[in-house]
């Protein structure tokens, strides 16, 4: 791996965007939260637990955590049209699947947990922002949690590995072209979703995963600090 | 989930003598702040709170083939979505009449109080215009979306700047905008809706109220005084004197929300 690698932003190739993170921006909300990475700014709000209708969707052994990603139509440049897709559909699944292992869900039996993301504006890693904001959401909401997750997005640029990747990076097309891999960690840096799409080596993967876990930690710092400012004392 | 009978009548008894639960008076509305620019990647956008109620609005732009029945005017598309993010009451799914609503009535104010010169959007008549797509969201809904949305679809279109157009491959070149503002004129639409809870009229519900109100009558108009748009909405019927009163009361207020918002948009 060549040292001095160029980032078309001039970041380090270890180097995440300005983060921020805030809990509390939907009144109405059980919990809520805004994380960004940059450019990319996630809004997610959690209602319930509340009884699952309809009565069949029930299921007594443990509650439900039902997430809905969706991006506003401007947050892209090439106007988006509104109502969900089978990207959404499958982000919608993939960040349930990431929060579910640190959510206490077996105390909810019958009941449901809302848990709704809107992306305001994208600039790549939309469903990591996502992800993080929803962690955050969920702990507002003062919902039972084993922890947090955080999610980063690791890309392969030709040979190149950098950390939360920008939409121009992800179109990268020369030498070997782009690997995204969004990765989402527990604090404790267990792996709860992983994706993969381009080319890499299993060692190179290796490397990812470290740059990951490094990626993470500083992630969890932001949104712990963000819900502690929550918390008056 | 609904706000129960019980509150329903209060309100009405409070109303009754010029009361209302927040403080206040029938014909007044809740603190306004409008925040533009809040989009990078919109060509122009606006977030709009009124109270807890909060909407967010962007403007996008592409050119397009006109219309058979308009081949000289630019393409005008308004559509609202209440996300479930915004209110436990709102699901997802295909658009429903609320939803719809929103979008209908404030495409209607912008449109025929002509604040956008349509034509001036044409590039090739018959052949290529612009299209303006004006997206609303609710972020936030604690009553009176509608008039939210009014405001912030002005705010989003006045902050606008239009993308850079492509001749040759006919395309638009994004990311790159223009100093170039929409066609506007200088008179802009603002949206006031009253509604009726038992004898009484006000502006500017509250969750709790719109739950109660009975009928509503929904204006867009400018400031120089010409409306350009009404809708009377749910069944409740209106005398023809009472709706007399509802058109001096609105256009009190639309003075008054003029003038406080003015200076932000």
């Amino acid at each position: 791996m060549t040292k001095e690698f160029k980032r078309p932003d001039g970041r380090k190739s270890d180097e995440i965007r300005k983060m921020t993170a805030k809990v509390g921006v939907i009144p109405n909300a059980d919990g809520s939260a805004m994380f960004s990475f940059g450019d990319t700014i996630a809004i997610a709000a959690v209602y319930g637990p509340r009884k699952m209708h309809p009565q069949h969707s029930q299921d007594p052994e443990k509650g439900t955590l039902r997430c809905n990603y969706s991006m506003l139509s401007f947050s892209v440049s090439e106007r988006a049209r509104p109502g969900p897709n089978r990207r959404s559909t499958e982000i919608s699944k993939i960040t349930e699947w990431a929060l579910e292992p640190i959510v206490m869900i077996k105390k909810y039996p019958n009941m449901v947990i809302d848990v709704h993301i809107n992306i305001l504006q994208a600039n790549a890693s939309t469903r990591c922002a996502g992800i993080n904001a929803a962690a955050l959401a969920l702990a507002h909401a003062g919902i039972p949690m084993r922890g947090l997750v955080s999610s980063v997005s690791i890309g392969k640029l030709d040979k190149n590995l950098v950390v939360d990747l920008i939409k121009e990076e992800e179109d990268w097309e020369e030498g070997e072209g782009a690997t995204d891999i969004p990765i989402t960690l527990t604090s404790d840096g267990k792996i709860t979703h992983l994706q993969l799409d381009g080319k890499i080596t299993s060692k190179e993967l290796k490397e990812v995963l470290k740059l990951a876990r490094k990626a993470n930690k500083e992630i969890y710092e932001v949104q712990k600090k963000a819900l502690k400012e929550s918390v008056q004392l | 989930m609904e706000t129960p009978n019980i509150t329903g009548e209060r309100i009405k008894e409070y109303l009754a003598q010029g009361k209302r639960f927040d403080g206040r008076k029938p014909e007044e509305f809740r603190e306004i702040s409008i925040e533009t620019g809040v989009s990078k990647k919109a060509e122009g956008s606006a977030r709009v709170k009124i109270g807890k109620t909060e909407v967010i609005v962007g403007v996008k732009m592409d050119v397009t083939e006109p219309y058979a029945d308009s081949a000289n005017k630019g393409n005008l598309m308004v559509s609202a979505e209440l996300l479930p993010l915004s209110s436990e009451r709102f699901e997802g799914g295909p658009p429903k009449f609320p939803a719809i609503e929103v979008g209908r009535l404030t495409d209607r104010a912008i449109r025929e109080s002509k604040f956008i010169d349509m034509e001036k959007l044409c590039i090739k008549e018959g052949e290529k215009v612009w299209a303006v797509f004006i997206d609303i969201y609710s972020l936030n809904y604690d009553g009176n979306l509608i008039d939210a949305a009014g405001i912030a679809a002005v705010a989003a279109l006045k902050s606008a700047r239009m993308p850079k157009y492509d001749e040759e491959t006919g395309k638009i070149v994004y990311g790159e905008l223009t100093d170039k503002k929409i066609p506007l004129s200088k008179d802009f639409p603002i949206i006031i809706t009253a509604h009726k809870i038992g004898d009484k009229w006000l502006v500017d519900p509250t969750l709790e109220e719109e739950d109660v109100s009975e009928t509503k009558v929904t204006i867009g108009a400018t400031e120089e005084g010409s409306i350009s748009s009404i809708q009377k909405g749910e069944s409740k019927e209106i005398g023809i004197e009472e709706f007399e009163h509802v058109l001096d009361m609105t256009e009190k207020v639309r003075k008054k929300v003029f003038s406080t918002i003015k200076e932000s948009i």
